[in-house]
């Protein structure tokens, strides 16, 4: 294994991590909700009564995010590799297994590995394998 | 209110997926890249959210409403069952394909990144399907951990 410092933006990391664990924060403290943005999203798609409010400000508010940092930054650097076919397989992927496996990177990583919770441990340590083992195959032996 | 708090919450929770750089599929593949030249940064993303997030749950354990009055709905479900690890696997592999998860896949949207466009559709047809597959309508609002 090499470490491509070069890429690693630790201080930045760190940063935005403390900035996403307090945005769960507001929620769970104000709202008494759990930020997990698959379950959130997900809840749109046959919302309880009364309930559809507040996922979808939450939505807003995550995709007014970049109009507010260009307004006080530059863009931010987005690179996409993957071809349409394979986002399109990609997505459909993610959102059945998010919501098969009630929760992704927030849900589970942020909000249930912060509760302490051993179910969000085993899928956390679950997907993260799966991501790595699958850019093993695509990037090492498919050789893209 | 709730809405408002909600909003500022999704706000936050973007800029924190820009500034950590995790908006960047390119980032987290680089993550996700053992083999290759491995980029660490997003298991710093973690520490960073999980050393604030541990003390806010913790907080939200004490009490019984949240300050807004509303009740704390924190998952309950604990059994590590063949669908959370099914589930799982298939988000995995989906995140390994494209570096998008659904934070940073709706944070390109709003840059106006059309393959982050396409993504999301296809992301919200695969929780349709999930919606569908589903015989019952989900009691799902309440208690589920995501």
């Amino acid at each position: 294994m090499t470490i491509a410092w070069t890429s690693f933006t630790p201080w930045a990391a760190l940063a935005g991590g403390a900035l996403i664990g307090f945005a769960a924060a507001l929620l769970i403290l104000f709202n008494g909700r759990i930020a997990g943005i698959s379950g959130i999203v997900g809840g749109l798609l046959r919302p309880a009564r009364g309930d559809a409010g507040w996922r979808l400000a939450f939505v807003l508010g995550l995709l007014a995010a970049p109009l507010a940092w260009l307004a006080i930054g530059t863009a931010p650097r987005l690179h996409v590799e993957a071809g349409w076919p394979t986002l399109i397989v990609a997505g459909l992927l993610v959102g059945i297994g998010t919501r098969y496996g009630s929760g992704c990177t927030s849900g589970h990583g942020v909000c249930g590995l912060s509760r302490g919770s051993l179910r969000s441990l085993a899928a956390t340590a679950t997907f993260m394998a799966a991501g790595f083992a699958t850019v093993f195959v695509v990037r090492h032996l498919l050789g893209r | 209110m709730r809405s408002a708090l909600a909003f500022l919450a999704g706000l936050v929770f973007g800029l924190g997926l820009l500034l950590s750089g995790m908006a960047d599929p390119a980032k987290v593949l680089g993550f996700l890249d053992l083999a290759g030249a491995w980029d660490p940064s997003l298991a710093f993303v973690m520490a960073g959210a999980i050393g604030v997030g541990a003390i806010a749950f913790a907080l939200a354990r004490r009490r019984r409403a949240s300050l807004l009055g509303d009740p704390i709905q924190s998952p309950t479900r604990s059994r590590i069952d063949r669908r959370l690890v099914a589930g799982s696997l298939l988000f995995g592999v989906g995140w390994g394909l494209a570096g998008f998860c659904p934070g940073p896949a709706l944070v390109a949207l709003g840059l106006g990144n059309a393959k982050a466009i396409v993504f999301v559709l296809a992301m919200l047809a695969g929780m349709a399907l999930f919606e569908l597959s589903q015989a019952r309508p989900a009691p799902e609002v309440a208690a589920r951990p995501d």
